[in-house]
């Protein structure tokens, strides 16, 4: 139905869609798959989209993301499986509704704005059977909305970047869709406008409240604007769950290394404690320990910011590992240190301590919350 | 740092400097006085069709130009244009959609196949489709037993099929260009804006490719006012044809009226194909295209666009290839017969004006390419425009402007091969001036500046370093002129001194006759020298890009 105002935001606080689980579904996967060939791109894929919620689909290049996203909008139909927008089958089983009747609005990569047509033009481009002067009011509210109303007369050809961005996320929402797809919204921004337009196109989509899904292969960016997380590999999802969550508690040890720098400690489960490379560590301190594994050999994963370094007075005798590696990000040092059982650790500091390669240090742990653990391979 | 940056910045100048300094010597003056002059003697047999055409005299002109006859005739060019450009964009549009956005099979061989129509000179097209459907043709004589009777290829729809069918390639070649270079990324946005296929090809494809569209029509309509061939075996009266019997008739005064008439219309094309400007610009987004998986899938319609596809190739290659090939090993009744018979001679001839004209061009070209790529003067680029007027005028026109020449002025060149051979240099020298050029760009000019600073002179270097360098570019200059030349029509026509039949002109010869048969082999080379010759100009297009 068209609609002569944007939608008043029912919620304005980022993460209320984590405290209402039971928020109705939006966008359903269900055993979606698609093959080319014999190869599985997109491998038997469940997924649940609630109202109003931003999902990232995050991996590295070739994981299936942007086939799974081309899927929800019938670009590209499943070989097998269903999706569900809003209750609404779409596509099941090889066949489907083409893209254009489809309630997913989607902003592209080049955000592939038409060149032959104003701003306005384009904004309105999905707007053909609104009727003339609800659809020129529709234009100057989301115009006004994403901050370009004085730009409706321009060519894309004249816009910077960012702006090109915000036209193509405006001329998305104006049919008002039930699903918003966004394929690596910020991949062709340059890094400072990035992380700008990460805030702005968060609040545009809370602000008219449409359900969300984006992709990308920037764990930041997915860590930053995303409700849930879906973290993606071979054509599997291997986890989804709030931010926070994904990155404490990797499920695999995929995950852990793809969100952030992961080292791993291996140890040796005894009693109630482990033995690794930090000297006896607290079993309480892994997360969900069942006593199954007691006498088991396993890799706690530790992350740069859970570890500190410190060097020793008298050379070579004390201490537990040896510097190997510094790295300079700016803000902190990141050192490498090899331990004396083996296993090469990453220790984040500030800038203002310098430590020498090959000098004895002693790392400690200094993590306040538990840590994710794999048994040993 | 900073003043061995200075120190290296100064040495590049020195080197620029010798290099180009006109103060050194006066070599540089001299080449371009070569080129100038070079420039308005290509220019200047036009001059005399004026001059030809005032001598007439103003109340006979003005009788010539508004008599019915030359109303007729400018009714007919004009509507063979349009209906040449109709009819190629109406080929050429769907063709090039269909190769480059469909799932169609076979999609590559079908854009080989459908651009080879360009191969073929149109006036052997238009033979070959009088021989095929003509009266007393061979698909005639096939169907007449049964009843069947051909509607005519004379006049206006033979020559509009024809000339049609054979050079709508280029709107093919350009639609296709503006199609690869658009970003199909806009065709998926406007399907998730709520437009099916149509709709969004309609919104958004078309309005985008449609300066590539336009660049390709214009280029066909270039082409069909100023073809000879096609309408005079086809008996359609349009400028061209009627300059020609003209001319034959001794009614020149009216030739170089009619020759006046058409170059403004030429004029015409060439001011609104100036006037698009770089056609088929693609948008800003730079093209990151995924044409390797099709955006549209045909359905039920495959078999029909697969029969399309398959008739237009049948009626352009197919069809002449099969009846010169047919000719060929039906060495009919009194093949060697006397005064028409073929000869080896005449190909030898071909080849030996084709050798003289392309050593002839390559020369000429020269000190233009060279003084329009060394220099960002009016002047220079004047100079590198002033070669395309040979291009641009209609071949029939600058024939008669020679003959009109030699037989006034220069008799002594009247009907002899140079003055043939100086016909062919000014219509093909911005072929060789355009390769040429590139490859002078190419000769980076510190190459020079370090010969001069190792003791070589200003034409020493030239020989020893920029000759050297620019070789492959004259080559392929020279090769493009003496392909182009073996095959080109009118001029030959006009110009050839009695007695030396090229195979061009044996032919026509055997075409007015009604001895189809005879030119099968002729027409055959001259098909494979087309070819050729367009390999060498997608191989020339390919190294500029």
């Amino acid at each position: 139905m068209p609609n002569d105002t944007l939608e008043i935001p029912r919620r304005t606080t980022t993460d209320t869609a984590e405290s209402t689980p039971d928020a109705s579904a939006m966008l359903t996967l269900d055993g979606v798959t698609k093959r080319y060939g014999a190869e599985a791109a997109v491998d038997d894929i469940d997924l649940t989209v609630r109202d109003g919620e931003l999902l990232t689909l995050l991996g590295p290049s070739g994981c299936g993301k942007t086939t799974t996203l081309r899927m929800i909008a019938g670009l590209t139909m499943p070989t097998s499986g269903r999706v569900g927008v809003d209750d609404e089958t779409v596509a099941s089983d090889g066949d489907g509704v083409p893209p254009e009747q489809r309630d997913v609005g989607m902003v592209f990569q080049e955000f592939a704005l038409f060149p032959h047509l104003t701003v306005a033009e384009n904004v309105g481009f999905g707007l053909d059977d609104w009727d003339a002067d609800e659809r020129e009011r529709r234009v100057a509210d989301l115009l006004d909305l994403v901050g370009l109303s004085s730009f409706a007369d321009r060519s894309p050809e004249n816009l910077s970047g960012g702006q090109r961005q915000r036209v193509a996320l405006a001329r998305s929402l104006a049919p008002e869709p039930e699903v918003l797809l966004l394929d690596e919204p910020f991949a062709n921004l340059d890094i400072r406008l990035r992380e700008r337009m990460r805030e702005e196109v968060r609040r545009i989509i809370k602000e008219t409240n449409v359900t969300a899904v984006s992709v990308t292969h920037d764990q930041e960016e997915a860590l930053s604007i995303s409700d849930r997380v879906a973290v993606m590999s071979d054509g599997h999802i291997e986890q989804v769950g709030r931010p926070e969550a994904v990155f404490e508690h990797p499920k695999s040890r995929f995950v852990a290394d793809f969100l952030g720098q992961a080292s791993f400690l291996t140890g040796r489960l005894a009693e109630n404690n482990i033995e690794t490379g930090l000297g006896t560590l607290s079993a309480d301190l892994l997360q969900g320990l069942t006593a199954d594994y007691d006498g088991a050999r396993i890799d706690v994963l530790v992350r740069p910011d859970d570890l500190r370094a410190t060097p020793c007075d008298d050379d070579r005798r004390t201490g537990n590992g040896t510097l190997v590696g510094r790295q300079y990000t700016g803000p902190s040092f990141v050192y490498g240190v090899e331990l004396d059982t083996g296993d090469v650790v990453h220790c984040e500091h500030n800038h203002s301590t310098e430590h020498e390669l090959g000098e004895r240090v002693t790392v400690d742990l200094v993590a306040d919350h538990t840590l994710a653990w794999y048994p040993a391979e | 740092m900073s003043r061995e940056d200075t120190g290296a910045r100064r040495a590049v100048d020195r080197l620029r400097e010798a290099a180009f300094s006109p103060t050194r010597d006066g070599s540089n003056r001299l080449v371009a006085g070569v080129a100038v002059l070079i420039a308005v003697t290509v220019i200047s047999p036009l001059l005399w069709l004026f001059l030809r055409a005032a001598a007439v005299g103003p109340r006979e002109a003005l009788s010539i130009l508004v008599a019915p006859s030359t109303l007729d005739v400018f009714v007919n060019s004009v509507g063979l244009v349009a209906s040449v450009t109709g009819l190629s964009v109406a080929l050429g549009v769907p063709l090039a959609v269909l190769t480059v956005l469909s799932d169609l099979p076979f999609r590559r061989v079908w854009t080989v196949a459908l651009s080879l129509p360009l191969v073929v000179p149109s006036y052997l097209g238009a033979f070959a489709f009088v021989s095929a459907f003509g009266p007393r043709g061979e698909l005639a004589e096939l169907l007449s037993p049964l009843g069947v009777t051909i509607p005519t290829v004379y006049g206006f729809q033979g020559a509009t099929l024809v000339l049609g069918l054979f050079v709508y390639p280029y709107v093919f070649l350009t639609t296709r260009a503006s199609l690869l270079s658009f970003d199909t990324e806009q065709l998926e946005a406007a399907q998730t804006l709520n437009h099916g296929f149509r709709s969004a090809f309609r919104r958004v494809v078309l309005p985008q490719i449609a300066p590539g569209m336009t660049a390709g029509a214009l280029l066909v309509a270039f082409y069909a006012l100023s073809d000879f061939g096609t309408p005079a075996i086809m008996h359609f009266d349009t400028f061209t044809r009627v300059i020609y019997v003209q001319y034959n008739n001794f009614g020149r005064g009216t030739a170089s009226l009619l020759s006046i008439q058409l170059l403004a219309v030429t004029a015409l094309v060439l001011f609104l194909e100036s006037r698009l400007g770089d056609a088929g610009g693609d948008g800003y987004g730079g093209g990151v295209v995924g044409t390797d998986s099709p955006v549209a899938s045909l359905g039920w319609a495959k078999l029909p666009a697969l029969a399309f596809c398959a008739l237009v190739v049948g009626l352009t290659l197919v069809i002449p290839v099969a009846i010169f090939g047919m000719w060929l090993l039906r060495s009919g009744p009194g093949y060697a017969s006397a005064g028409i018979g073929f000869q080896w001679d005449f190909a030898i001839n071909s080849v030996y004006v084709s050798v003289l004209a392309a050593v002839g061009t390559v020369l000429a070209a020269l000190p233009i390419a060279y003084v329009s790529a060394r220099s960002d003067s009016r002047v220079a680029q004047l100079l590198e425009r002033s070669t395309y007027v040979g291009y641009a005028v209609p071949g029939i026109v600058l024939a008669l402007a020679l003959v009109f020449l030699g037989a006034n002025y220069f008799p002594w060149l009247y009907q002899t091969l140079p003055l043939l051979v100086f016909a062919y240099i000014v219509r093909f020298l911005p072929q060789a001036v355009g390769s040429t050029r590139s490859s002078v760009i190419q000769v980076d000019a510190k190459l020079l500046g370090a010969a001069r600073t190792l003791g070589e002179t200003p034409r020493g270097a030239f020989r020893r370093v920029t000759l050297p360098l620019i070789a492959p570019g004259l080559v392929a200059g020279a090769a493009l002129v003496f392909l182009t030349t073996m095959k080109e029509l009118p001029a030959t026509l006009i110009l050839h001194p009695t007695g030396f039949t090229t195979l061009v002109t044996y032919i026509w010869r055997v075409q007015e006759a009604g001895y189809y048969g005879r030119a099968a082999l002729p027409a055959l080379v001259l098909v494979a020298v087309s070819a050729l010759s367009m390999i060498l100009l997608l191989r020339q297009e390919g190294d500029d890009a």
